[in-house]
């Protein structure tokens, strides 16, 4: 089937002020019978739900932290670009546009992405208004930085904690409604499926983490705002809890789920230390500037303290591959020379699980030209972080850096008005796939879950409950039954297995296949056996798992066990959309496609589309539907950097 | 290293008592939560459940973790969260005593979780700015002092982990409220309502069963983020003028 995006058409630059006068409105009066349920409370859900219970809307929201206030948001550190041009540098809506659909490889819509730069502004001024404190200039006027490479100053930020502080303005404005009573909100409460009524998503299923309730809760709309899937890979830089669950079990019950094999990979990170290690941490990029990535020459020497290694034993693999732009080749560069010279037995660091997965990032060269204090001064914060974590000084000896999962491009299909197949079933922020393509920019993630939530959302929902206006449903409706009984046995099944493995060691075992082979360079062949051996494991987990205690009440490894048997099933799809994507896009690295400069090479003739695939049964190939992409405003372009 | 850790073991319907676990071979690379998710890989392969505790990011950001360790609110490192904390900082041999958040506004839910909504409930009684979504002016209309504005980022910081709480003597909320309150009382967006707010705010932390501040400085002591006991004293200066307002 070909999918329509339902993009407006005519001239760029109008068609989001046509549309939105072009669909429904939903009158004052009218608005506060409607109820909408939003799942998630980060960026993308905090800013949806308080901006809909503002309009008049009877919001119910839903989260499984213990507040609103700690979705993993909060955990982004460099910022958010708008096109304000504040800087009078030559930004502009067009540029803001521009980039974000080069930058995504050219398989994002353009249309979405021109709506993205064109609301952008307002998230700037909405959160000044609610006391953001971003970061200013001795004139009282915001800063801005130059961030992931772009040619503009376009990046407001509050420190590096511009997540956490954009995350509380949403949150508060949220709590400002749960408070107004517009807003009724359940911490500590897991989404566990998606409820159809007459094909239309009224409602879902929940589990209470505190007393393992399992209820329905019904409404006219539902909003999934349950953020990326990255955890499919055991170890990134995702929070612990975060899963793919809700957007899952919604793809089970019929939504489709498009570009899964889309992952960003940041080449910066601590690496693994140990078997146990539970997360990784992210270290800005910008550590790049100066300093030097090598690995031994040698395998005899990668035991080595790295100041006994001679300079002619270094090999600064990236200055040498990549003689013009040495150590600051793009994201998905580095993280892919980093993986090949640990494949060939160049890793230096722990050894985890029989291999050493780090390279040295080097400061000797910049403190000796620059001093010690200069360094300080620019990195100072990270340096610090980076101490704490591993013991080490990293004045004295390299760091040891290593690429890990950072975010998920891929995401719940939707259309222009952000509502997927299903009808009612709308999906936002980092859950839906809508505007990063193949690849997202720096400071870019915050800004689509604010565009999303703010001002995209609560504009075209109206479309939906003013064209169907929904009969009501209550939780004794059959598909209400039917699926918290789906929910509550399988619950009982993970609970009788009664094995001998806890349930991170599937996940660990999941996660090495992902990174393996569903990470930052991947083959037809390798994705091939990624495709025996996801099942392989999956069905070792339903035999095999253990999950101790209680159904009936707070059971953190019952909680683990449902995500990571969703991840089981998750992962499958994963590889099917990667290993037919065959060229290379973005952050999808195909190494049979790639230019002579080792860059991912696409296959426009073939590709240039959205792949949105259908579940058709557990262990079966989905079935794939295909979104075309076409690009009459940004030229389509090879990336190169040498 | 190896450790005998002292562990508050409760659930909701029962007393709480301590029990002793022995971590053996723990790497001094592990984070503190990672040394507990190995104890309880082994209680979960013995059939016994294992201990609970809240956690999420552990970057040191959500404010989810937190527990004392032997007495102090995230334990001996200074200026950061548990989740951040290394075992290269204790010993070989050591005995930790770890125990929940003691304070009657954040009732223990199990083992060493605490119900931290009283928390929520203080912001939504006033810890914002009344801005409708799409009524805001142009970011630059009011220009801001980066004084303040560095200030009030300062008071922002705070994630709301609620280790003041435990650390005080009187079990007060006021670092956590004087820190929402402070914030959005140095900007020019948060003028409007700043009276208001603190009388709201204040109201709220003290239905709740929080303590009063008797300057102990505990709560500055403990907080991952170095939160500045001076905005209690704004916020108590704040207050006077509330009530002289009569509000």
């Amino acid at each position: 089937m070909i999918l329509d995006g339902k993009c407006p058409t005519g001239d760029i630059e109008e068609a989001w002020d046509k549309h939105r006068f072009g669909i429904k409105v939903v009158n004052p009066s009218n608005k506060r019978k409607f109820k909408v349920i939003v799942v998630g409370t980060g960026l993308a859900g905090a800013s949806a739900a308080a901006s809909m219970a503002e309009m008049g809307y009877q919001v119910e929201t839903f989260c499984y932290q213990d507040s609103p206030r700690r979705a993993h948001s909060i955990a982004a550190q460099g910022g958010i670009n708008a096109a304000k041009n504040y800087q009078n540098d030559g930004d502009s809506v067009f540029r803001l546009f521009y980039d974000t659909v080069k930058g995504g490889d050219f398989r994002s819509r353009e249309r979405n992405v021109y709506r993205l730069a064109q609301v952008s502004n307002s998230i700037i001024d909405q959160a000044v208004a609610q006391g953001v404190p971003f970061a200013r200039e001795y004139g009282g006027l915001l800063g801005n930085r130059s961030f992931g490479g772009a040619q503009v100053s376009r990046t407001f930020y509050a420190a590096g904690q511009t997540g956490q502080q954009l995350l509380l303005g949403a949150y508060q404005a949220l709590a400002r409604q749960i408070g107004l009573k517009h807003v009724v909100h359940h911490n500590r409460t897991e989404m566990q499926d998606l409820i159809l009524v007459d094909g239309q998503a009224r409602g879902i299923v929940t589990r209470n983490l505190i007393t393992g309730e399992v209820k329905s809760h019904m409404a006219d709309a539902v909003v999934l705002a349950t953020g990326g899937y990255g955890n499919v890979y055991y170890l990134s830089t995702n929070a612990m809890g975060c899963n793919v669950t809700a957007g899952f079990q919604a793809y089970k019950r019929g939504a489709y789920f498009a570009n899964p094999c889309y992952v960003q990979i940041h080449p910066t990170c601590i690496p693994v230390h140990g078997e146990f290690q539970s997360k990784l941490t992210l270290m800005s990029e910008s550590l790049r500037n100066d300093g030097r990535v090598w690995v031994p020459r040698s395998k005899d020497d990668v035991e080595k303290p790295a100041g006994d290694i001679a300079e002619a034993d270094r090999y600064y693999y990236l200055e040498e591959r990549y003689p013009a732009f040495g150590n600051l080749v793009p994201r998905d560069v580095a993280a892919r020379n980093a993986k090949y010279v640990c494949d060939d037995g160049l890793g230096v660091g722990h050894k985890v699980g029989g291999e050493r997965r780090a390279v040295y990032l080097d400061f000797a060269d910049a403190i000796k030209r620059d001093g010690e204090d200069a360094i300080r001064e620019k990195y100072g914060n990270l340096f610090h972080m980076y101490s704490k974590i591993t013991g080490e000084n990293p004045y004295k000896v390299p760091m040891r850096i290593y690429p890990a999962v950072h975010y998920t491009m891929g995401g719940l299909w939707v259309d222009y008005n952000l509502m997927s197949n299903v009808p009612g079933l709308h999906v936002i922020g980092e859950a839906n796939f809508s505007d990063h393509g193949a690849n997202r920019l720096g400071a870019s993630a915050l800004m689509q879950g604010l565009a999303d939530g703010y001002f995209v959302l609560p504009y075209t929902i109206g479309n939906f409950l003013w064209s169907e206006r929904p009969e009501p449903v209550t939780n004794d409706c059959a598909e209400a039954k039917e699926a918290v009984a789906q929910v509550k046995g399988r619950i009982t099944t993970l609970m009788d297995i009664k094995g001998s493995k806890p349930v991170d060691y599937f996940h660990r075992q999941l996660g090495k296949v992902m990174y393996d082979k569903v990470g930052i360079s991947r083959t037809g062949a390798g994705l091939k056996e990624a495709l025996e051996q996801i099942p392989a494991i999956r069905e070792e987990f339903w035999k095999n798992v253990s999950v101790p205690g209680k159904a009936n009440s707070l059971n953190p490894a019952l909680e683990k066990a449902g995500r990571v048997a969703d991840f089981l099933e998750f992962a499958e799809m994963m590889a099917h959309d990667a290993h037919d994507r065959d060229e290379s896009a973005g952050g999808h690295f195909r190494e049979e496609h790639q230019t002579e400069e080792g860059e991912a090479k696409r296959n426009d003739e073939d590709f240039s589309f959205v792949a949105a695939w259908e579940f058709k049964g557990v262990g079966v190939k989905p079935e794939l539907h295909k979104e075309p992409l076409s690009f009459d405003y940004v030229k389509l372009s090879q990336r190169s950097y040498k | 290293m190896n450790l005998t850790l002292k562990v508050w073991r409760q659930s909701t319907d029962s007393d709480g008592r301590f029990e002793t676990y022995e971590a053996k071979d723990v790497s001094t690379d592990a984070s503190f939560l990672e040394m507990l998710d190995v104890v309880n890989d082994k209680l979960e392969g013995e059939g016994q459940e294992p201990i609970v505790f809240d956690h999420d990011c552990r970057e040191g950001i959500c404010g989810a973790c937190g527990f004392l360790v032997n007495g102090v609110a995230h334990g001996p490192e200074t200026g950061t969260t548990i989740c951040q904390t290394h075992m290269r900082r204790f010993s070989d041999g050591d005995s930790l005593t770890i125990e929940p958040w003691r304070a009657s506004a954040f009732p223990v839910i199990k083992d060493l979780m605490v119900d931290r909504t009283a928390f929520d409930k203080i912001i939504e009684s006033g810890g914002y700015v009344s801005v409708r979504t799409g009524a805001a002016p142009d970011a630059h209309t009011m220009p801001v002092n980066k004084h303040d504005a560095d200030d009030a980022f300062n008071a922002a910081t705070c994630i709301g982990c609620g280790a003041c709480v435990a650390a005080c003597p009187n079990a007060a909320a006021m670092l956590f409220t004087a820190a929402k309150v402070s914030h959005l009382g140095m900007l020019p967006q948060g003028q409007v309502e700043r009276y208001e707010r603190v009388a709201s705010m204040v109201d709220t932390m003290e239905e709740a069963g929080f303590g009063a501040c008797s300057n102990h400085g505990e709560c500055e002591a403990v907080c991952p983020k170095g939160v500045s006991l001076n905005y209690i004293a704004r916020m108590n200066r704040d207050l006077v003028m509330a009530k002289l307002k009569g509000l």
